[in-house]
């Protein structure tokens, strides 16, 4: 791997928004406070954020119950609803550059993957539920008896959308977008340490005709600002998405308050299973970028990766070649794969985990150590000889650490992938239709990805079984999450039919 | 922006009374009353206004280019305000057919566009509607001029409705989904929703530019390729919005536009050995020779959309001052040239006298006259055919004993205008009450409970759509069940919104457009069924 690259020659945008977005206007918070986004590069400080508290989140919850219960958005058709959506989508295309600027600088992302990639691809995530905003369908029933029975689905209200830090964006439209086709009116609490990207996407959306209220960004720390929208009585639904641990608070919270329903999208140690008849090269590809891709930073990473034994030597030594050839620094220089992370706090963290891995006995076949001497850059990180019960097996890291581990017969595999408590994603490398099909249908997980990896769609759903959370972001269940089920039934009188 | 909310209204409830009182209905205000009443009194057409509009693409689209017919022939597309010439337009026939269904059969097979992601399709059907948008007041100028319908109702609803209609389906390109599926085995079962290859489309003269988006619409969305035949009477705006389709982003020979006629251009895309797919919109007869022609030739899967006798039934406890509101824009909407026109008006005997009377003050005041000026509410219809067809029926209905309340004669003395007409006392037995006349020609019908109006509005060999006016829920609910139609509507009518399916039952055709069911017309679905071995659950 090689050191720290430099990506000076960038020129910054200047940073045009650092308030709250509440019910269309960028405003202090009112406790008048504020908080660091730090440059995971340097350590440094990018700029002051206003920090939303209770009475922050009071006010924005109060814009948005007022945009709900009389305001034009869950009123106008959805075709109308589409039409903003896209002209929103639309802008965000004119700014890509100024975008991947902000979640690479706040949160140490790669700047060409997120102008090539991440943020023109929420300009297509907007396009899909704006597409959907006018199909939102419910049933006519079939009764026992005379009666005329219908569903009609109706916007559940005010939702909290809470997001994390290490795909800012992806996230942030993850959540609005179907939300807003609902008919919703959102809340949103973007992470502490990447509250830019969020803060821009609500300036876009004022111009392109989201009323005020509909959608309001306050940014701030979980334990106050997430605290205050989970435990809030006029929130009627929350989306989480983040550890698992906070999930289980954001859970305890809604029941505590007024028991608004919860999704979760949390925590994973999802596996790769690569088997003999796999090719050997593309499989290593395919596991190192499992894992290394965002810097390990993400929910899905394929953090287990298990190799079965007639490959596994060739395995192992192509994938700790391909690691050792993995170019980290700064995100900014189109020729490095993988950035610092995202916080001081992840950096020491994850290197305490391998520390850990290399006291329980596992070997570390290559990195371990950060690079550099500045900004939190660690180098991409293979464990093996590992044990299940290991820490380093068990825990999610969200960092560059992959353990391998070999096995022998697909009984055993299966056995070994299911065993933790998470259940979001799994990766499998076979040829076989039969190895496939078994596979896929025995794992326990939201996702599985054949012969691929990361290979995400809005039309496709992914969430988590187990502790890895539950209900689904993408796809057309993501929009039903935020939609509510009312059945009205009417006698019916001499029906030629029933 | 005001005009844009203006239109996003007229939309979000398409052709209906909201928007009506907006557009349709400005008879019943004083004022507007009396200025509509002056078009529609004076006796002499003045002289035609120019239309906006230079007529730019008179060739048929064949593989993304502009070509004359391979035998050279045009014929001309006239103008219904005066029945002269427009233009000369290329004409097709069986040749050009088969050269149209090579270029759609290369671009299925070979071409990028059943290959292309759904959201690069998505992309250019949007680019489209947005192209649509742009070039409104030219696509609108084009339809009334050569269809006759007031400038204003193109430029206002129809165009519009097709932006929007494009819009639609293009939101369901990147969301067909097939199945998967139990079994009874150790089995994993899937549906895939394919294209199904090459659709042929034939489209009617009444709303031109809206039937091409019921049809191209979801046939494009799904990823097939199209051969489309437009009415003879009016082949001029398809031609320009194919051109803005090619303009959007649309593959050469993914939509081939064929101007000519039924017996022959129809006839080939119908009997063609290579077409995959038929969608045929127009009346019943034809809609017969269509499905044999299907049936003698491959067996090609054919969605009809025929004829209709709608019945509007005006119920006792309605309110009689909108229902004759509505009941006259039903009938008279587009000159009563609409497969769905509310063509039988069942009326309680209770409120019948009442409504006679005002049905007929409304006709009295309907704004008839230049389709280009300004508050005009119904042009001349389409052509002489039709034209003299109307006057045949309307002597007919005096002749079998209807009174003839106002109308019955033609308007002015040049084009193909007709008095806005309403018969009362008319009897299921009449000529007028059992087929389809397609002009502005009310029928009135008394009845007097629920049970016989039922009956009768079902005696027909029709079933497309119907109207039921009345504020009792239990008599909306026997009613919307009882009638044999494919739409009711209910204290609305002619609401055509993207998303509503429409078709009809019996002898009004096969098959649903517009809403999720169209995308069925245009999909194949193949189940892929693989065994398992060692399932952890079925």
């Amino acid at each position: 791997m090689a050191g720290v690259s430099d990506g000076s020659s960038f020129k910054m945008p200047s940073i045009k928004f650092t308030k709250l977005f509440i019910n269309g206007q960028f405003v202090h918070s009112l406790s008048g406070k504020e908080f660091e986004t730090i440059d995971p590069r340097t350590g440094d400080v990018i700029t002051k954020i206003s920090e939303a508290t209770k009475e922050d989140i009071d006010e924005a919850v109060k814009a948005a119950r007022v945009a709900f219960n009389s305001g034009p958005w869950p009123r106008m058709p959805g075709a109308e609803r589409a039409r903003i959506m896209t002209k929103w989508a639309e802008l965000i295309e004119e700014n890509v550059e100024e975008i991947a600027a902000l979640d690479a600088i706040d949160a140490g992302k790669l700047y060409h993957f997120l102008k090539g990639g991440e943020i023109p691809g929420t300009a297509r995530t907007i396009r899909y539920y704006a597409g959907a905003a006018d199909k939102i369908h419910g049933e006519v029933l079939k009764p026992g008896r005379e009666l005329f029975a219908y569903t009609l689905m109706e916007p559940i209200g005010v939702v909290g959308l809470i997001i994390p830090w290490n795909f800012p964006s992806t996230m942030f439209v993850t959540k609005v977008a179907p939300a807003l086709a609902a008919g919703c009116t959102v809340v949103l609490k973007p992470a502490e340490q990447t509250p830019l990207s969020s803060l821009f996407y609500a300036h876009l959306a004022k111009q392109a005709g989201i009323p005020d209220g509909v959608l309001n960004v306050v940014p701030g720390f979980g334990s106050i600002a997430g605290a205050a929208i989970t435990s809030h009585m006029d929130i009627d639904k929350v989306s989480f998405t983040g550890s698992t641990d906070v999930g289980r608070e954001v859970m305890r919270a809604a029941a505590n308050s007024n028991l608004k329903p919860v999704s979760l999208e949390l925590g994973g140690k999802s596996p790769i299973i690569i088997f003999d008849d796999a090719d050997v090269d593309q499989a290593a590809q395919l596991a190192l970028l499992g894992i290394l891709f965002n810097k390990g930073e993400i929910c899905v990473a394929g953090s287990r990766v298990f190799v079965q034994e007639g490959i596994y030597d060739e395995f192992e030594k192509k994938v700790v070649e391909k690691a050792k050839a993995w170019v980290v620094g700064d995100p900014f220089n189109p020729k490095v794969h993988q950035g610092p992370q995202v916080s001081k706090k992840q950096f020491e963290k994850i290197l305490s985990y391998i520390e850990h891995g290399k006291r329980e006995g596992a070997t570390l076949l290559t990195g371990g150590k950060r690079v550099g001497d500045k900004g939190y850059y660690i180098e991409p990180t293979i464990f093996s000889n590992v044990k299940e019960d290991m820490l380093i097996v068990q825990d999610e890291i969200f960092g560059p650490v992959m353990v391998l581990k070999k096995f022998k017969t697909i009984e055993e595999a299966i056995k070994s992938a299911n065993n933790t408590k998470y259940g979001l994603a799994a990766g499998i490398v076979t040829k076989s239709l039969d190895i496939a099909n078994t596979v896929s249908r025995s794992i326990r997980a939201g996702i599985v990805w054949i012969n691929c990896y990361f290979a995400f769609g809005d039309d496709i759903p992914y969430g988590g079984y187990k502790m890895s959370g539950f209900g689904r972001d993408c796809g057309l269940d993501s929009l039903y999450k935020f939609l509510q089920v009312k059945s009205v039934v009417t006698p019916i009188h001499n029906s030629p039919w029933l | 922006m005001a005009s844009s909310m203006r239109i996003s209204r007229l939309l979000s409830r398409s052709v209906l009374p909201a928007s009506t009182t907006s557009f349709f209905s400005r008879g019943g205000s004083g004022v507007l009353g009396t200025r509509l009443n002056k078009f529609s009194t004076a006796a002499a057409i003045e002289e035609p206004i120019k239309p906006p509009v230079k007529v730019e693409h008179t060739q048929l689209l064949i593989d993304g280019k502009f070509v004359d017919a391979a035998s050279g022939k045009t014929f001309p597309t006239l103008d219904p305000r005066t029945g002269n010439v427009i233009s000369r337009v290329a004409e097709g026939d069986h040749e050009d057919v088969d050269r149209a269904v090579a270029a759609a059969r290369k671009a299925f097979d070979h071409g990028p566009w059943p290959k292309m992601t759904a959201y690069e399709r998505q992309r250019i059907l949007l680019r489209a509607a947005d192209l649509f948008e742009k070039h409104n007041d030219e696509l609108a100028a084009l339809e009334s001029w050569d269809n006759g319908k007031p400038y204003e109702q193109s430029a206002q609803i129809e165009i519009p409705m097709l932006v929007r209609l494009f819009r639609y389906y293009a939101g369901w390109a990147d969301k067909i989904h097939g199945l998967t599926v139990q079994a009874d085995g150790p089995y994993h079962v899937q549906t895939l929703h394919e294209p199904i290859g090459v659709a042929g489309q034939i489209i009617p003269w009444n709303f031109p530019l809206v039937m091409f988006a019921w049809k191209v619409g979801p046939a494009l969305a799904c990823g097939n390729t199209i051969v489309l035949k437009t009415a003879e009477q009016t082949p001029l705006s398809a031609l320009y919005a194919a051109k803005l389709l090619q303009e959007a982003g649309l593959p050469p020979g993914v939509l081939n536009v064929i101007s000519g006629f039924g017996p022959t251009a129809g006839a080939a895309i119908a009997s063609h050995m290579d077409v995959d797919k038929l969608a045929f919109t127009g009346s019943t007869d034809t809609g017969k020779v269509v499905l044999e022609l299907a049936a003698r030739s491959n067996l090609k899967p054919v969605t009809l959309e025929l004829g209709g006798k709608s019945p509007f039934i005006v119920c006792e406890d309605a309110d009689v001052d909108e229902a004759v509101e509505l009941a006259h824009f039903a009938l008279f909407f587009n000159q009563g040239q609409c497969c769905c026109a509310g063509s039988r008006t069942f009326v309680h005997e209770h409120v019948y006298d009442e409504f006679i009377e005002k049905a007929k003050a409304r006709a009295l005041r309907r704004a008839v006259g230049d389709p280009f000026k300004g508050g005009i509410e119904q042009g001349p219809q389409i052509d002489s055919e039709q034209f003299e067809k109307i006057l045949k029926y309307i002597r007919s209905g005096v002749e079998s004993g209807a009174t003839l309340e106002t109308g019955g004669d033609r308007f002015g003395n040049s084009g193909f205008y007709i008095q806005p007409t309403v018969f009362s006392d008319v009897k299921d037995d009449m000529l007028i009450a059992k087929e389809e006349i397609f002009g502005p020609v009310q029928s009135i019908l008394k009845f007097k409970d629920l049970d016989e109006v039922i009956k009768r509005a079902n005696n027909t060999h029709y079933g497309l759509a119907a109207g039921v006016f009345t504020k009792n829920i239990n008599t909306a609910n026997t009613l919307t069940r009882a009638l044999r139609v494919g739409t009711v509507w209910v204290n609305s009518f002619d609401t055509f919104d993207a998303a509503i399916p429409f078709g009809g039952y019996k002898m009004s055709g096969h098959g649903r457009e517009k809403g999720e069911y169209s995308l069925k017309n245009y999909l194949q679905v193949k189940a892929v069924v693989t065994s398992l071995k060692n399932p952890a659950w079925l």
